[in-house]
């Protein structure tokens, strides 16, 4: 059977099997599988077995946290006290944070044990996890494609079952986009909804963190144990929230398509949304066509802000105080310029460039001041379309998982493929990709998008579709089954 | 042809808050190289800036203090440079929505010196240059501290001094600061440039940053003042620069020109959301603000009678006029309590540092006792004085210095008794002086003195021997 969180739980609650019993099940796993997934580029097992020997020590004192003796996993870019934290750069090598992530500190407190972190795209920064200084983690439904990215590693490892599950984080897509290619469920919640203290800032106003798991009642398991006010993070919001309810009826769900996440898409995506709205619809949900005007910016506005803020944000890395240093130099300029030129890689490279070019005097007021002025028209308008839908679904992106080494030589087109994923990140929006159909033997991820703190929705939405079995993506072989 | 100066002043002024800007760290002076900091403020990848609402609050009074509008919705911005000391490679500050704005610091002269805004940002650390290395100490990181930016009103050298002076009085007075340019608390960038007299084109200025001196100020005011009218009487131009000010040759010496201006593409913080300022807020600072520096000069000389160098001497340190006008509300008269405050107590106190903390031995009740006991003759001036010294030493009441006999027999009343017993005692001087001998009233003095063991006024006995002698 499918090792859900759920089903882990119950046995680990009866006593059927030991955290520190169930830990050394997945490492056995990760050890036979990582050399091909690449889905792990730090392990972490002496702190599994610590976390799984505390987690069993809670379970014996009648802990209920369903993730309590789970073994997970965090991606490379959120902060481990003494762990190698790197964003799968050589600038951050051999880099151990001296304090934890909240999300971290928050699954530890519940009995999350730590198997390793997982393989990214450079700084969050690509939607093929391809620009690691590790290598690329492999497609485990298809050793040739790629995992999509940037959380690859999370997507592969939860898809192979050498994870429980993964946390990840999405700037533009980082979560939904791999969790399409993999096939598997990766939810990112209201910008605001889960602390990013912790996590290695990319793109800081668009950056949540979030679960990839193999179900949708996972993910909702994994959102509530992480979200919440965090008074390290003044963006995280003080709105009470409840503990996921998932229970909800189709009946009369008002499903929005905007016919802007349609155009020019494939004839086989577009039967997959579509065919998904009309088991919906079959099943008592009404179905609006509408369009979203703004949503032909968000792209290049996408690309403006984060790129813009991950100038910024990555400035810090000089080499001085942490990570790696170039090893000649004859000034501190000179260190700085070598470390970075020799650190970053071209992905990196570029999107600081491109940042640093738009925040320019001379270019601010024509790049980056409008693209800030068509980001509020587009937060606007998504808040419209909620007037008329509860929610909103769109393919999580327009094709299937890559060959390798595409995005390469197609940068173009690899930045076009998250059209479908960064208008949420631009609006702050909660959005699930959940596997809804297959083209060519490969996932297709249908996206689901709610309003702002509409979380516990989008998750209710999406796991209609997992109670009343709409969808058949079958599950990967292999890994850890109980 | 004659020409005028045109100053322009920004100052930094670090804040009083016990702990940084955005973590908790203390914002001691000193400590050990790198013990006052964290993950935060050493800028480590992930972590994020959580903002100290004591900066806003601190922000605000020192911009009511200096008469400013408050921006009721404000923000923080980045503005992003590389350097060392620099962890995040951006300083987090204010860029186009300033916490206050449009205020002014009013000289002596009634002079007012415009200030264009007040924004909040946080320090930079500091670079140690040791043994053939430079090392970098965090310590100073995240101290907030708020940048003030006067428009170039001031024109001499010596008004330069005077606002730079006020503001920091100002500062002192209503807590946000303690201003102490030596510890760098409190640093001025200088713009100067120079004009044909009676024009007001704007010519090009230079710039001499981080001057944590009033006499150096001036100095390199006055140098640059002169250096910049020679260049243009000799028909030369003024490069735009920023300059060193060297204080052993008293010149000033360029470091970088324009050509190496930064871009700083400042942006707004992400991190740190949108700050709402409530008009009740505002209006409850603005009630919990001292009587400013100036209006207390001005009152105490033409209200309290107070001599003006003795006023100033007080105004200057808030402890001290607190203290002064604690003792006056307690009965003292207030010139007799200026004259000892700044001949006497002034006179136990070595350092500048510790008149402004003024934590002295003696209470301002004891020393309004003090006072009042010698406004009402009880004690003479002398006697005061040696009491209040003995006070300053070793603390302790009145009471303990000066019997209850001796303050008994030094009201008008005793005194007047003794006086009578004086002359009782001394026929033959009564009679001496009666008969014309103006100095045979000296026996009599000699009684009053053994009698009060010296303690006595001899004016007031003499005038009262004489009252009653011309009675008889």
């Amino acid at each position: 059977m499918t090792s859900t969180i759920s089903r882990l739980s119950a046995l680990l609650h009866a006593g059927v099997i030991s955290s520190t019993e169930l830990t050394r099940l997945y490492i056995a796993e990760i050890e036979k599988r990582n050399d091909t997934l690449n889905a792990y580029v730090h392990k972490t097992y002496d702190e599994a077995i610590a976390n799984a020997k505390a987690a069993d020590k809670l379970l014996k004192e009648g802990c209920t946290s369903p993730l309590c003796g789970i073994p997970m996993t965090l991606k490379d870019n959120i902060a481990t006290d003494g762990m190698e934290t790197t964003c799968c750069s050589k600038i951050l090598r051999g880099y151990r944070p001296i304090y934890d992530a909240t999300v971290w500190t928050k699954l530890k407190a519940q009995g999350a044990v730590l198997l390793g972190k997982t393989n990214m795209d450079e700084f969050a920064m690509g939607s093929t996890s391809e620009t690691s200084v590790y290598g690329r983690p492999k497609n485990p439904r298809d050793l040739g494609k790629v995992t999509g990215g940037s959380s690859g590693g999370g997507a592969a490892a939860v898809c192979a079952h050498i994870a429980g599950y993964a946390i990840g984080s999405d700037t533009g897509g980082s979560i939904r986009q791999p969790s399409s290619f993999c096939g598997v469920v990766g939810f990112k919640p209201t910008y605001g909804a889960v602390s990013r203290y912790g996590l290695i800032a990319y793109g800081s106003s668009l950056d949540q963190v979030g679960p990839l798991t193999t179900s949708v009642s996972d993910a909702a398991i994994v959102y509530d144990a992480i979200k919440g006010i965090d008074p390290m993070d003044m963006t995280s919001t003080d709105i009470p929230m409840e503990p996921t309810n998932l229970d909800s009826s189709p009946k009369g769900l008002r499903i929005g398509l905007a016919k802007e996440f349609f155009e020019g898409l494939s004839s086989e995506m577009t039967a997959v949304i579509r065919g998904a709205a009309e088991k919906y619809r079959e099943a008592g949900a009404e179905i609006i066509e509408l369009s979203v005007p703004s949503l032909k910016a968000a792209l290049p506005v996408y690309y403006i802000i984060a790129c813009a803020e991950a100038s910024s944000n990555l400035g810090r890395y000089d080499g001085i105080r942490y990570g790696f240093r170039a090893a000649n130099y004859s000034s501190v300029d000179d260190m700085v310029i070598k470390t970075r030129t020799e650190g970053f890689g071209r992905e990196v490279q570029k999107r600081i460039m491109l940042g640093t070019y738009v925040l320019s005097s001379g270019y601010m007021d024509a790049y980056y001041k409008k693209a800030c002025l068509l980001r509020e028209r587009i937060r606007a308008e998504m808040n419209g379309v909620f007037e008329k839908c509860d929610v909103l679904f769109a393919p999580t992106v327009p094709c299937t998982a890559f060959d390798e080494g595409y995005s390469g030589g197609n940068a173009i087109e690899t930045y076009l493929s998250d059209v479908c994923t960064v208008p949420v990140n631009i609006a702050g929006l909660p959005g699930i990709s959940i596997p809804a159909g297959k083209i060519d033997g490969m996932p297709a991820g249908l996206q689901i998008i709610g309003n702002r703190f509409q979380d516990a929705k989008v998750l209710q939405t999406a796991y209609i579709a997992e109670r009343e079995g709409f969808f058949d993506v079958e599950d990967v072989e292999g890994g850890v089954r109980l | 042809m004659k020409y005028e100066l045109v100053v322009g002043l920004e100052t930094h002024v670090e804040l009083a808050t016990k702990t940084k800007i955005f973590c908790g760290c203390t914002t001691a002076f000193g400590g050990a190289p790198n013990t006052h900091c964290c993950p935060i403020c050493t800028g480590q990848p992930g972590t994020l800036p959580v903002l100290n609402k004591r900066v806003i609050e601190y922000g605000i009074r020192a911009g009511l203090a200096t008469h400013c509008s408050i921006n009721t919705v404000t923000h923080l911005d980045r503005k992003n440079y590389c350097y060392p000391d620099l962890p995040k490679a951006y300083q987090i500050s204010q860029f186009d929505k300033p916490l206050c704005y449009n205020g002014y610091v009013e000289l002596e002269s009634g002079k007012r010196i415009r200030i264009k805004r007040i924004h909040v940002e946080e320090d930079a650390g500091k670079l140690v240059h040791e043994r053939g290395y430079t090392f970098v100490d965090y310590n100073r990181g995240g101290v907030p501290l708020i940048e003030i930016v006067a428009e170039p009103d001031v024109s001499s050298p010596e008004e330069a001094r005077e606002y730079v002076e006020r503001l920091q009085q100002i500062m002192r007075y209503v807590g946000v600061s303690d201003c102490r340019m030596q510890e760098g608390s409190m640093r001025c960038d200088i713009n100067i440039s120079v004009r044909e007299a009676g024009t007001s084109a704007f010519t090009t200025r230079t710039e001499i940053k981080n001057m944590n001196s009033v006499n150096f100020m001036e100095k390199a005011i006055a140098y640059e003042f002169e250096r910049q009218k020679e260049v243009y009487s000799s028909g030369g131009k003024i490069e735009q620069a920023t300059l060193r000010y060297d204080e052993h040759t008293g010149e000033t010496y360029p470091m970088r020109t324009k050509e190496d201006a930064q871009d700083y593409r400042y942006f707004p913080e992400p991190d740190i959301l949108t700050v709402n300022i409530p008009e009740s807020y505002i209006e409850s600072i603005r009630a919990s603000l001292p009587e400013l520096p100036l209006e207390k000069l001005r009152r105490y000389t033409s209200e309290l009678g107070i001599s003006d160098a003795n006023a100033r001497l007080i105004v200057k340190y808030k402890a001290v006029a607190d203290y002064f006008e604690k003792a006056v509300s307690l009965g003292a008269s207030p010139r007799r309590a200026a004259n000892m405050i700044v001949g006497n107590i002034y006179a136990s106190i070595a350092t500048e540092e510790e008149k402004e903390k003024f934590r002295i031995a003696v209470s301002p009740e004891e020393f309004a006792k003090l006072i009042r006991l010698t406004d009402e003759g009880k004690i003479n001036t002398t006697q005061a004085q040696i009491t209040l010294g003995k006070l300053l030493e070793s603390g302790g009441t009145v009471e303990d210095y000066i019997s209850k006999e001796e303050l008994s027999g030094m009201g008008d009343e005793d005194l007047r008794k003794i006086c009578e017993e004086a002359i009782a005692a001394s026929p033959q001087a009564v009679a001496d002086f009666k008969k014309g001998k103006d100095k045979a009233i000296f026996a009599m003095f000699g009684y009053v003195k053994r009698a009060t063991g010296g303690k006595a006024d001899i004016k007031k006995a003499e005038a009262i021997i004489r009252s009653l002698l011309q009675q008889s």
